[in-house]
């Protein structure tokens, strides 16, 4: 008890006097998973009003294939990134295993397809709405899809929060792609299994808990924008 | 330069099994206000949309015969029963269908002013448009429509949801519509609303046109059984 206890005290004087390495891994972290949520977003958004919106042969199979893919395992995704980056693979002259850019590559295919599922949703929902007046009033589908993006703007802010929780706390992929190098692609998540391996509790503590407080942060600002939202649509 | 007539030949749409429109023949012509009227699951809707280009027909054809008629999609407007607001401002609203007719920046301006005006909704430019009342929204809806100066304006049940002083402001609006030259073709199974409205009444009994007629000679010598029925409230079926 005593453990935890000293443990607690430790965790909140790192935060308190923002140590160093603490501000380092968090620095990382935030940046790694900003990078992976803005490209993800980049991507996603924009496939995800598409198959909302056009109508193409094997659209069903793209939509299910997403909504799959929502699930995929970290690890699997670590594995497939760190083959396709080793020296052996396709893409191993790029040099970029176990660098924070492999770790952008590992999370924002994770979550590009929760990106463009979830949004695919949002999106499907409004045109179901808006479908017949717009086409009234001469939109092509392309003014569609941007309509739908910018009038979903709410909607798709809480998606994207969403893609930036799982990329945050996500461990599997970041791991076996960036492999937990101090000071070079050490995140939160990696350095609170290593540190609890190695009896480290008050650093891995620390960093759980300002893992806790940004899931908290994005999941309160998600709530909040939804609850506008939702009123906005009413 | 037109896009009228507006030709239906053996239009017929089935869904599920159902026919819904049965083999209907119209041609709708510039000039007095077109009221389509019959009870509820009629085909009225069905009959506006198809008219709109919303929906094809299962058979039949459908025909802008116009010296214009290339240009149909762009020369119509409609406004349905419940509004479609944009998560946008009023202004930024009638804005939308201007951009999309490539109307220029300066010109949007005037025209947005000038339609808010006549619609009643000049001091509610930059408020949010799904805060409106429902009144408000149908009026707003109008005012899309109307800022495009569409040759023909189809209008599905735009007073069904509204209380009475709604009702009249937005048959006010219609009537402002037509006067500035627009065609209205209108569906409602509001008998007092169709007596108010109508210079030329369609009605429509199961999925068919049982009777086209001038309103004088409609409300008071139906030529139709299903018309007359219906005028004495006796239930159809």
């Amino acid at each position: 008890m005593s453990d935890i206890s000293t443990a607690f005290a430790l965790a909140f004087q790192l935060i308190v006097v923002l140590d160093a390495e603490l501000v380092d891994i968090v620095g990382r972290s935030l940046f790694v998973s900003l990078t992976a949520v803005i490209i993800a977003t980049a991507i996603g958004l924009p496939l995800g009003a598409v198959v909302a919106v056009y109508r193409f042969p094997g659209r069903r199979t793209v939509v299910v294939i997403l909504n799959a893919l929502m699930g995929l395992p970290p690890v699997f995704v670590g594995l497939t990134v760190y083959l396709l980056l080793s020296r052996a693979g396709p893409l191993g002259v790029l040099g970029l295993l176990f660098t924070p850019a492999a770790m952008i590559v590992a999370q924002a295919v994770l979550i590009t397809p929760i990106i463009a599922a979830l949004s695919r949703q949002v999106m499907r929902d409004l045109y179901e709405e808006y479908r017949e007046q717009l086409c009234s009033l001469g939109a092509q589908p392309r003014h569609v899809v941007q309509t739908l993006l910018w009038d979903g703007r709410l909607g798709l802010v809480t998606v994207v929060m969403a893609g930036f929780g799982r990329a945050i706390a996500e461990v599997g992929a970041v791991f076996i792609v960036g492999g937990n190098i101090a000071h070079v692609t050490r995140v939160m998540t990696t350095t609170i299994a290593l540190e609890t391996s190695k009896g480290n509790l008050a650093l891995a503590l620390a960093l759980g808990l300002i893992l806790v407080l940004l899931a908290v942060g994005v999941n309160a600002s998600a709530a909040v924008l939804g609850g506008v939202s939702a009123y906005r649509r009413a | 330069m037109a896009i009228l007539p507006l030709i239906l030949k053996d239009v017929s749409v089935q869904a599920g099994g159902r026919i819904l429109l049965d083999r209907v023949s119209l041609e709708i012509g510039a000039g007095p206000k077109t009221v389509i009227l019959g009870p509820n699951g009629a085909g009225k809707s069905l009959l506006l949309r198809l008219c709109h280009g919303l929906i094809g027909p299962t058979h039949g054809r459908v025909r802008w015969t116009g010296s214009d008629a290339a240009q149909a999609r762009q020369r119509q407007g409609m406004v349905f029963q419940k509004p479609v607001m944009l998560r946008r401002s009023v202004r930024a609203n009638v804005a939308y269908g201007l951009q999309l007719h490539n109307v220029s920046s300066s010109e949007r301006g005037d025209k947005i002013r000038q339609v808010l005006e006549r619609t009643g909704l000049a001091g509610a430019t930059d408020q949010s448009a799904r805060v409106l009342s429902v009144g408000e929204q149908q009026r707003l809806a109008l005012a899309r429509a109307w800022a495009l100066d569409p040759e023909v304006l189809f209008l599905d049940e735009p007073t069904a949801s509204l209380d009475p002083s709604g009702t009249g402001a937005v048959e006010k609006i219609i009537q402002e519509i037509h006067e500035s030259g627009t065609k209205i073709v209108m569906t409602t199974h509001d008998l007092a609303q169709a007596r108010r409205v109508a210079e030329e009444v369609i009605f429509l009994h199961n999925g068919r046109v049982a009777e086209r007629n001038d309103p004088d000679a409609f409300f008071t010598r139906p030529e139709s059984e299903a018309a007359s029925a219906f005028l004495e409230g006796r239930l159809l079926w």
